[in-house]
């Protein structure tokens, strides 16, 4: 069943599953200027090895929760642990240091660089680590592997997300945090970016990510929230939200019954 | 400019299923337009013609030129050859915002608009043939006011019926994405266009939003508007299309209802792919990487125009 933590006792029961969570917010209150918020008061856990969903209605906070977890956005009040050590409001690149990997939305390559050197941009704070990480990366992606002399900004959408995700796996996050992997692609290569997403996940690597393709993502995910104005909805299995007549009226609407 | 719907669709009922079909009433017609960067012909169509007052989709992989073309129809890109008209006049080498005051409006799959002005000052922005942006007229309000005044109650009329009047003083950067695909919208309507042209509404868009802008979109067509979308949203796509062109690598590969287009075959090997009505824990993962592999391929082979 699903459950709807808004009351202190929901948000509890929720949140009693989150011992032994690789990453952890409580009670997110944050936004982008001084006395606008837009999260208000969110809940989040992903246990390791866990994918983990967050859909919800535009403007309903789910990209600002993702930044909020990565430092890009002023928490003012709630927590984030990262494997149980607080974390708020650490800056995004002592975060990639202690296990984050970040993929924005959009302008998530540099487009001068070739994938190589972007792979290189990934690891520049352990550049060590490159050799092991990049044949880690690339037989997930065999394809960057091939084209690694190619110029970022001469590829397609479909081979640039490779590249940003490829990137934020080169410093070995324990969680990834992906915000809209799928949007602007055909329906084959969101698919392919679904299918991808659950290898990543499966080569464990604990993933948590931002979608609007709802029925594709909830039949993906171990579990998933929905986000309301900036706080939690509803959370359950994918597919006990993609089921659940609530979630369909509010969220998926019609054309998310076909979700099953 | 209320037109009849059942009539306009009526009339693309004796239209064959074929690429480049003649249409009864065409409000876009266009030959032999070629657009190549360096060795890659990005779009080469022999013949397309759009219907007046229906809704038309426009499909096909990434890559397959669906963008440029939109380019090269609304004067933002400019073809190495072709001639394409609209009503009946010639557009070759006719400015961007020539062609908009001419009626044919369109908006962008990452969304343009001014995040430092708010969501109402955007919507004025849209209006054309103010009066207050001539030099001698700037400096005299009572010249334009009166009209400035018409252009806000339109405005606001449209972000009421967007739902976006809650967010009228808001800067349009603090808009979500999907927010700001609805301003863009209205922004369009505000020059009242005859044809409405928009690349991939859906992107971006929840499912919940993508309801009511389905709405939006069909009541487009219902106030005898035309509208030429482009869309990766197969949902959206067979719920509202009247008529489906298909795209891949640079050529109308396939035209018809939308029922006939994806039960093509060629369609759904160019594009659709086998499952995509299949959950994803049941797809054979071998096969979709080789369709994907070849639609990257195919894409790679375009390097993205920037």
């Amino acid at each position: 069943m699903t459950e709807t933590p808004t009351t202190t006792a929901e948000r509890e029961k929720h949140l009693a599953n989150a011992d032994g969570a690789v990453l952890r917010a409580d009670n997110l209150i944050a936004g982008y200027l001084p006395g606008v918020n837009i999260l208000n008061g969110a809940d989040l856990y992903c246990q390791p090895g866990e994918l983990v969903a967050i859909i919800g209605p535009n403007g309903a906070g789910k990209s600002t929760l993702l930044k909020a977890l990565f430092g890009l956005v002023k928490i003012h009040t709630g927590t984030v642990t990262l494997k149980g050590g607080d974390i708020t409001n650490q800056r995004a690149d002592q975060l990639v240091t202690k296990g984050i990997g970040f993929v924005p939305q959009n302008n998530n390559v540099f487009p001068s660089l070739t994938i190589e050197e972007n792979l290189e941009m990934g690891c520049y704070q352990e550049p060590k680590k490159f050799t092991e990480r990049f044949d880690f990366v690339t037989d997930l992606f065999p394809r960057l592997g091939e084209r690694r002399k190619q110029r970022a900004g001469q590829l397609s959408g479909g081979e640039r997300q490779m590249v940003a995700m490829g990137r934020a796996l080169m410093m070995d996050p324990a969680v990834l945090l992906l915000d809209e992997p799928s949007a602007g692609l055909s329906p084959v290569l969101q698919d392919e970016v679904f299918v991808q997403t659950r290898n990543i996940n499966k080569a464990g690597v604990s993933v948590i990510m931002v979608e609007q393709n709802a029925r594709r993502c909830l039949q993906i995910c171990d579990r998933g929230y929905v986000l309301d104005h900036g706080t939690n909805a509803y959370s359950g299995t994918g597919k006990s939200l993609s089921n659940d007549p609530k979630v369909i009226e509010l969220y998926l609407g019609t054309l998310g019954q076909s979700a099953d | 400019m209320a037109a009849d719907v059942s009539a306009a669709r009526a009339a693309l009922a004796g239209v064959p299923n074929e690429p480049g079909a003649p249409k009864p009433d065409p409000i876009v017609k266009g030959d032999n337009i070629v657009r190549t960067f360096g060795g890659l012909k990005a779009v080469d169509v022999e013949h397309i013609e759009i219907q007046r007052g229906v809704i038309t989709a426009l499909i096909g992989p990434n890559g397959a030129g669906k963008t440029t073309l939109f380019n090269l129809l609304t004067g933002f890109d400019e073809p190495d050859e072709g001639d394409w008209a609209f009503n009946g006049k010639k557009l070759s080498n006719v400015p961007a915002y020539k062609v908009a005051r001419l009626g044919m409006v369109r908006t962008f799959q990452l969304t343009k608009v001014l995040s430092k002005l708010t969501v109402i000052e955007n919507m004025r922005l849209g209006a054309t043939g103010q009066r207050g942006e001539k030099f001698w007229s700037a400096a005299f309000k009572s010249l334009w006011s009166a009209q400035e005044d018409a252009n806000t109650v339109r405005a606001d009329d449209l972000l009421e019926r967007f739902k976006l009047d809650a967010k009228r003083e808001d800067f349009a950067g603090s808009l979500s994405g999907g927010q700001r695909k609805l301003l863009e919208m209205a922004r369009a309507l505000m020059v009242d266009p005859e044809l409405i042209m928009l690349d991939e509404p859906m992107a971006g868009v929840n499912p919940a939003l993508k309801q009511s802008l389905l709405e939006h979109v069909k009541s487009l067509r219902d106030e005898g508007r035309s509208v030429l979308f482009v869309e990766h949203d197969m949902d959206m796509v067979r719920d509202i299309s009247d008529w489906v062109i298909v795209m891949a690598q640079g050529q109308i590969v396939a035209e018809g209802t939308p029922q006939a287009v994806m039960a093509d075959q060629r369609v759904i090997d160019a594009y659709l792919g086998a499952h995509h009505d299949t959950d994803i824990s049941e797809i054979d993962v071998s096969e979709l990487e080789a369709e994907a592999e070849a639609e990257l391929d195919a894409e790679a082979a375009e390097e993205t125009h920037p």
